[in-house]
């Protein structure tokens, strides 16, 4: 059948099965926004900037396991995605980004609104495409779903110029094929079981692979026949549950004291899907020094990048458990795990008082359910949440890892209340939440079941930590004195408003907030001065952990 | 510090090489020279690249542009392969000078392409060091300027690059 450009594009996104975009329109997507129209059957959700309609893809493709779509215009509407396409890169997000280009007879001559979007984004995508014949359309976009969705995950741009919306060619419907994980290789996995089968002190870390390939079962059925304990990295949480019994919590610079104690001992790390990054490894000459690491890697190029590694496998992480699983040896009881278990339950009772900002994630973790939504922007909150909220299920927690980018936190709830149909928390903080705030206009427009904890502290907590660790008290521009009343802020744009400033309002102002199906600013007033602990420092090793504020 | 060589089939479309070659400049590995070509399969380009690093650049520079989707095939050339540079070289010559150089360009087995009455150009294909050791013996005379192309190399036996297992289609 003969159909236009922006035809083809929707009819392409149909048979893909996306049902939610997120987009803004402009001068060089009008084509596609009348296509869009015309069909009718996509739900388009129009965002105030464009950097919030990426981070809602991002944000519904990490909730569901599906390629997240976003749309917008060329130029400022491109480049607005940036941030959200590099944050998706980042943390491996599967994430199709389409965006319109002016004419071909306009292309190169800096016309209105004219940007090579691809070639801004080139070190910040899988891959991208630029679309001059209409003819090249339909494959390049099938192309790029297959692109972001297998191998590891991340952001692909197609970037579509004006005149191929509007020129017409043969549309073929056509099924995608289904993506296979190819199984591992054996002689790789029988040295890693090995090694694994010898091992005293097995520690298994997980990262944000074991999410992308869904091997939770696979995990559990590990961790259970090892009798060895668990970690995660920020972006593994909720891989395994955190209310197991051999989870430790979260390792690397903001990790348990457990964690950091328990990879200095081992004899063996098991990295599943993880890629040891500095934030992670913090030092990648000594984290594994004398002892075995076994790394479980999707991507050839993360194997011996940061941290040489004894063994690797190179695959899928449910792929290469499953081949390992029957091989490896049933230990029941070991001395290893219940030295672990002992470090945690002493690190629990050691547990320093818990400040106002501590009693509030917790205390909205103990109302939510286990499959609500988790969404962090980045800082100080973030790691509050990472180490206080426990992460029961997988693709419940969404927060920028390796970017970091504060503001993506909005965004990605919206998105996330789009892909799962629960209740979302969003804890920010109120650097972060001013970032992007004027998402929340989206938010109530859809009507949507947000819960924002905004951890007020008048700072930008996190690097006056930095500052007060590194840089001798001197707060350089991070104190904030915003005059912002966020309960007037939040009416104003159809929210609700509450506030929360002493440890009394908590479970109230909480219970009826979580139980409000729409958007909700709670503004949490915390101190200025509170720490992230435990914390080591960058490039450092993990027995400089740092605990006690006062012994750093 | 080593010098190797890599060879790749890269698809043959505009904006391949800038995607190699930003590669290489945002992970801060030196390149030292690159060389394009179209192949016996027009949908095909190969690209020759010397690097210079240790053991570690050459895996991470190898892994990474595997990644790329436009990288096809990738390889490492072993020592012994057939590896030839093409140098165009202009040197000051005047009538007492010329036939010295003259001798030089013979002795290299270098062709004269071009002759005026204060210049030579000459051209020699060899290995690099065969390159550098003609430009060597004429720098006494003055060169002008030169051009190099980088080198090229395809390996010995019957084994092509094409034949290479890709890394995107095991995972």
């Amino acid at each position: 059948m003969k159909c236009n450009g922006a035809e083809i594009l929707i009819n392409c996104l149909k048979e893909q099965g996306v049902d939610t975009i997120f987009g803004y329109p402009g001068g060089t997507v009008l084509d596609i926004y009348d296509a869009l129209y015309r069909d009718g059957t996509i739900r388009h959700v129009i965002t105030s900037h464009e950097q919030g309609a990426a981070h809602a893809a991002d944000g519904y493709a990490r909730v569901t396991g599906r390629v997240g779509v976003c749309l917008a215009t060329s130029g400022p509407g491109a480049t607005n995605l940036v941030t959200g396409i590099a944050t998706a890169f980042m943390d491996s997000v599967p994430l199709v980004a389409i965006t319109g280009n002016v004419g071909l007879n306009m292309l190169g001559r800096d016309s209105f609104q004219e940007i090579d979007i691809t070639g801004i984004t080139m070190p910040i995508t899988k891959h991208n495409f630029i679309i001059k014949d209409v003819k090249d359309l339909a494959p390049a976009i099938r192309q790029a779903f297959k692109i972001a969705n297998s191998g590891r995950k991340g952001p692909v741009l197609i970037d579509i110029l004006k005149n191929v919306q509007i020129a017409e060619t043969d549309y073929e419907p056509y099924a995608p094929e289904k993506l296979t994980k190819k199984p591992v290789q054996k002689s790789a996995v029988e040295d890693a079981v090995r090694a694994i089968n010898a091992a005293k002190k097995p520690l298994i870390m997980l990262g944000g692979g074991c999410i992308a390939s869904e091997a939770e079962e696979e995990i559990a059925s590990l961790a259970e026949k090892l009798d060895a304990p668990v970690a995660c990295t920020l972006m593994g949480l909720g891989a395994y549950p955190a209310g197991n019994a051999r989870f430790m919590g979260m390792m690397g610079m903001h990790g348990t004291a457990t964690s950091a104690r328990l990879a200095l001992e081992s004899d063996c790390i098991i990295a599943l899907g993880t890629r040891f990054s500095d934030r992670v490894a913090l030092n990648r000459d000594k984290f594994a020094a004398n002892k075995v690491v076994v790394q479980v890697e999707i991507d050839n190029a993360e194997i011996d990048k940061n941290v040489n590694v004894t063994y690797s496998v190179l695959g899928d992480v449910k792929e290469a458990l499953k081949t390992m699983l029957p091989l490896i040896e049933t230990v029941k009881d070991r001395p290893f795990m219940q030295e672990a278990a002992e470090l945690k339950k002493a690190e629990k009772a050691k547990r320093p008082n818990l400040e106002l900002g501590h009693k509030v994630i917790i205390g909205a973790s103990e109302i939510a359910k286990d499959d609500d939504i988790v969404v962090t922007d980045v800082g100080q909150h973030q790691m509050w949440t990472a180490q206080y909220y426990p992460v029961k299920k997988p693709r419940t927690f969404c927060s920028s890892g390796g970017l970091g980018t504060m503001g993506y936190g909005l965004g990605a709830a919206i998105g996330a209340a789009f892909g799962s149909h629960k209740h979302v928390i969003l804890v920010t903080g109120d650097g972060c939440f001013n970032m992007n705030l004027n998402e929340l206009s989206t938010a109530v427009t859809e009507n949507l079941p947000i819960t924002i904890l905004l951890m007020n502290n008048r700072a930008l907590g996190m690097v006056r930590q930095w500052q007060k660790l590194f840089y001798n008290n001197r707060f350089s521009q991070t104190d904030i004195r915003k005059k912002t009343d966020y309960v007037k802020f939040a009416e104003s744009f159809g929210a609700k408003g509450m506030k929360i400033e002493k440890e009394e309002d908590i479970m109230p102002v909480l219970k009826e907030a979580l139980s409000t199906p729409s958007p909700v600013v709670v503004d949490c007033r915390i101190s200025n001065d509170e720490n992230v602990l435990p914390m080591i420092r960058p490039g450092a090793t993990y027995d400089t952990i740092i605990t006690d504020w006062e012994d750093r | 510090m080593n010098r190797y060589t890599i060879s790749a089939l890269v698809d043959n479309k505009s904006g391949v090489l800038t995607r190699v070659a930003a590669l290489f400049a945002r992970r801060g590995y030196n390149i030292e020279s690159l060389s394009v070509c179209t192949t016996e399969d027009p949908a095909l380009s190969r690209m020759t690249i010397v690097l210079c690093g240790d053991d570690y650049i050459l895996g991470q520079m190898m892994k990474q542009m595997d990644k790329l989707i436009d990288v096809r095939k990738i390889t490492k050339v072993e020592e012994d392969a057939v590896s030839r540079e093409l140098l165009l070289c202009k040197v000051r010559t005047d009538a007492t000078t010329r036939s010295q150089v003259l001798e030089i360009s013979q002795i290299f087995r270098a062709k004269i392409v071009d002759v005026s009455t204060e210049a030579t150009i000459m051209e020699l294909t060899g290995k690099p060091s065969k390159l550098d050791g003609f430009i060597n013996m004429l720098m006494p005379y003055g060169i002008l300027e030169l051009a190099r192309t980088g080198v090229t190399s395809i390996g010995r036996g019957a084994s092509c690059l094409r034949d290479v297992p890709d890394y995107k289609e095991q995972i």
